[in-house]
């Protein structure tokens, strides 16, 4: 059970499993899976942390003519359109009561891992999040549709410059190698004329749109993973998603981040993709894969990554970062930066590596350094609750509050080291301590 | 902003799964470095420095062919002219970037191998590089090169093989030893936080291969705590204006060429163990707007090469310096639309040093004579490692190549 939530979500609460054990596993795992679909119900921890208005791109907005001065000051409005946001995103990761819809939105940016540092504009990437967040769950088709059609994935993938004239192969290639086919199940004769079929959409940076523009589309015939018509966007999508590689592909990415980086065995891959069908259900794919024999037999085999660490340390320790000061978001940000994800910005267009990638000395010493300002901002209740436990007992509590299985004898030795006063700074080190242990970063 | 923060390329890779990693080697300290002094005193042997250009350096714009008509036919505008170019001889010219490359080609230090690839190109960033890294074409697996050459040596362990990037890039990774990120960056822990807890942290228990690698972290950033004070002439990382990385969609992000260079330049002179240094540069994927965006990028590259070079004219440890310079791909013959290059397929490689042979290798692949659109490659990348294996690491390259014996005899003295 507390493996199902540690997966499904960023970081359960101690009352979180209370009230997983109280109702089932069953009763549990559709609660999580109904929160990713298209009746949720409503959230008052996202209510509570609103998306921000749409703002226009200020540097779109300029005049023709504008001279160097005012392009500096919009592309210094830019960066701080996108760290508004990326700060709002991570409140909201932190504050939402439907954790599994927050971590599969945040799956589907590293799937289709579009950087702002290209982009530039906060509205266009706000425009993405907010398409994911919307197709999370059930069908992968209408996800599949709208990205072709996203104006940060555009830009990001140079899909504005591909036209009849002389495509531009960036986004027909990696819609299949990394979105939906994988590598190895398309030819180089398919990205060419899959880039043919993509040609024609065109970008609107000052309303944030994209458009299909008839007269730059190719409209002769192509033929794609050997079905030859005259194919458009939305025919190379429906072709992807008939193929079978991309239920393998899908579903396979899944299992790598909410599973394991151990390949899927077969047996339960098979079963993810019958589960995924011809619906193309993701949400039914998480089903199968929580409930898989082999999913339970995954445990230590994930190391968390650090935005997922960082907000599910944040909840657990009633940690509000939306209501600390803007230096201190900043930090956060920075220290985020410094772990090597940001959300908005991953280092790729195939997303933010894992496993032990993110764990070299570097990383672990600002993963310390920012257990640390958490532990500092912790919530009175959370402290109360951890000082009530009897000194011996501590190494205890805090495997409770932080949701750990247990911790070793090497990590309780450290912790109890680091708390025999009692006093409030020897119980915050102790929770930073918690935070930063192997036990807590490997799940 | 310390070194932590360069992104790496590792992501869609399976490589980095190599045992040698899981099992937590990868990591060294500065002082632990250059404690290996004694292992390299006496020795006489070559050095590599292997520079990777993430996202697919255009090679038609570095190495121009300017004289050739299908050249400026096939790039209109985003043709460099023939009086622009550094030339090499009649037909080619340098990109004009490489003003200290140039220089080294006049002084003999610089070879261009032309048109290296391999069979059956593949055109995702990921795959190729994994290809170049793992040197199979075939079926790149978890083990890199480097890495390889690490393994058939026995007296190897992962001192010879090093990188200043906070990730080991997967060439390193071999199947029983791997290359070392070394850390350049003293500890600083927060207030209230010893060492002994951090040692405690580190010490190994009975658990996964990935939480043991997570306490081995802890272990190693006590080792960094012990040698902070000992670090040789600090030098602050450079960062960008507002100390955000820049991003590109295929990595290599904003580590800078000069700064890694000039770690490697201090190690070289102190002749420590490595025999073997990695360094990369990112931001080539130029799908579009290209033309003023590669110059730049390739005036970093010829700048950081340059002082590194003149830097290692002086001793004689650098003196027998190889630099490598090689991209998972070069761009399609024909510009597209953007006024930029789609992924193409052979590249030219660059090696230079005092050791170097300095001239053109190899057959220039016909601008019309064409696969798909692309460059029909005529130099076997795995030659080139089968040169610098034997002749720089005196190391029989069959042994990490599997079996290929292909080389370029004449290119190092």
């Amino acid at each position: 059970m507390a493996h199902l939530l540690r997966r499904a979500t960023f970081g359960p609460r101690a009352m979180d499993l209370d009230e997983a054990e109280r109702i089932g596993f069953g009763a549990t795992l559709d609660g999580l899976l109904t929160q990713t679909g298209p009746t949720p119900g409503t959230d008052p921890g996202a209510e509570r942390t609103p998306v921000p208005p749409a703002e226009r791109d200020p540097y779109a907005v300029l005049p023709k003519n504008a001279d160097g001065d005012a392009k500096a000051a919009a592309v210094k409005a830019q960066k701080a359109q996108v760290v508004a946001l990326t700060s709002w995103w991570v409140n909201r990761m932190v504050s939402a009561e439907h954790q599994a819809r927050e971590k599969l939105t945040f799956f589907w940016h590293g799937h289709w891992a579009t950087s702002a540092q290209k982009v530039r504009s906060a509205n266009l990437m706000r425009t993405q999040q907010q398409t994911l967040y919307r197709l999370a769950g059930g069908d992968f088709g209408p996800m599949v549709h709208a990205m072709v059609r996203d104006p940060a994935l555009i830009y990001w993938l140079d899909g504005q410059r591909n036209s009849a004239a002389a495509p531009n192969e960036n986004l027909a290639r990696e819609l299949m190698e990394l979105f939906t086919l994988g590598i190895g199940n398309y030819s180089e004769a398919d990205v060419k004329e899959g880039a043919r079929a993509l040609t024609g959409w065109q970008l609107d940076r000052v309303e944030g749109t994209a458009s299909f523009s008839p007269k730059r589309f190719d409209s002769k015939p192509k033929t794609i993973l050997g079905k030859r018509a005259d194919h458009d966007a939305d025919d190379f999508v429906e072709l992807l998603l008939a193929h079978p590689a991309t239920a393998k592909f899908v579903t396979a990415r899944l299992w790598f981040r909410y599973a394991s980086g151990e390949p899927v065995p077969a047996q339960t891959h098979e079963r993810l993709v019958a589960a995924y069908g011809a619906k193309r259900d993701i949400t039914a794919a998480l089903r199968a894969m929580f409930t898989d024999p082999a999913f339970a037999a995954t445990r230590g085999q994930l190391v968390k990554q650090p935005v997922e660490w960082a907000v599910g340390a944040m909840r657990q320790l009633g940690v509000e970062p939306g209501s600390w000061k803007e230096n201190d978001r900043k930090q956060l940000n920075a220290a985020l930066d410094a772990l090597g994800q940001v959300p908005f910005a991953p280092p790729s267009v195939g997303g933010w590596p894992a496993g032990a990638a993110w764990l070299t000395t570097s990383t672990t010493q600002v993963r310390l350094g920012l257990a640390n300002r958490f532990a500092n901002n912790v919530s009175p209740a959370t402290l109360d609750a951890v000082a009530s436990a009897p000194a011996a007992g501590r190494p205890d509590a805090l495997a409770r509050l932080l949701a750990v299985e247990s911790f070793s004898t090497r990590t309780r030795a450290v912790l109890l080291d680091a708390g025999n006063s009692g006093k409030q700074a020897d119980l915050r080190r102790q929770i930073a301590l918690a935070l930063a242990s192997p036990e807590y970063c490997v799940q | 902003m310390d070194t932590v923060t360069r992104r790496r390329f590792l992501v869609a890779s399976g490589v980095v799964g190599g045992t040698a990693l899981a099992a937590g080697a990868g990591t060294l300290t500065w002082r632990e470095l250059f404690r290996t002094e004694k292992l390299r005193s006496g020795h006489s042997t070559g050095t590599l420095v292997l520079i990777t250009l993430y996202g697919g350096n255009d090679g038609l714009a570095t190495v121009v062919p300017h004289a050739d008509p299908a050249y400026r036919q096939a790039r209109g505008d985003l043709a460099i002219p023939g009086e622009s170019v550094l030339p090499l001889d009649q037909t080619v010219g340098l990109s004009p970037s490489l003003a200290a490359f140039k220089r080294q080609f006049d002084a003999g230090h610089l070879a261009v191998v032309r048109g290296v690839g391999y069979p059956k190109p593949d055109r995702s960033h990921f795959r190729s590089m994994d290809i170049w890294q793992t040197a199979d074409p075939v079926q790149p697996g978890n083990t890199g090169w480097i890495g390889r050459f690490l393994d058939a040596n026995r007296a190897a362990d992962s001192r010879w093989a090093v990188t200043f990037e906070p990730v080991l890039p997967p060439v390193l990774a071999g199947a029983s030893k791997a290359g070392a990120a070394v850390t350049t960056n003293g500890l600083k822990l927060p207030s209230g936080y010893r060492t002994p807890m951090l040692a405690g942290l580190g010490r190994p228990e009975e658990e996964s291969p990935l939480r043991a690698r997570a306490a081995r972290a802890f272990a190693d950033l006590v080792r960094v705590d012990e040698m902070v004070r000992g670090l040789p002439e600090h030098e602050e990382t450079e960062e960008t204006e507002d100390g955000m990385p820049a991003a590109t969609s295929t990595g290599g992000g904003k580590a800078s060429l000069a700064q890694q260079l000039r770690l490697i330049a201090r190690c070289v002179e102190a002749e420590v163990a490595p025999r073997v240094y990695s360094a990369s540069l990112g931001g080539f994927d130029l799908h579009a707007d290209g033309h003023e965006a590669q110059l730049t990028l390739l005036r970093d590259l010829d700048k950081a090469v340059g002082s590194f070079l003149d830097r290692m004219a002086r001793t004689p440890a650098g003196r027998r310096v190889v630099v490598a310079v090689y991209s998972e791909f070069g761009r399609r013959v024909r510009a597209n639309a953007s006024d930029g290059t789609d992924h193409g397929t052979a590249s030219d490689m660059f090696l230079l040093g005092v050791p170097v042979r300095g001239g053109l290798y190899g057959a220039p692949p016909s601008l019309t004579d064409l696969d798909d659109g692309d460059l029909k490659y005529t130099t076997d990348f795995r030659d080139v490692y089968g040169t610098l294996l034997a002749d720089v690491l005196d190391t029989d390259p069959a042994q990490v190549l599997g079996g290929w014996t292909g080389r370029l005899p004449e290119l190092l003295h």
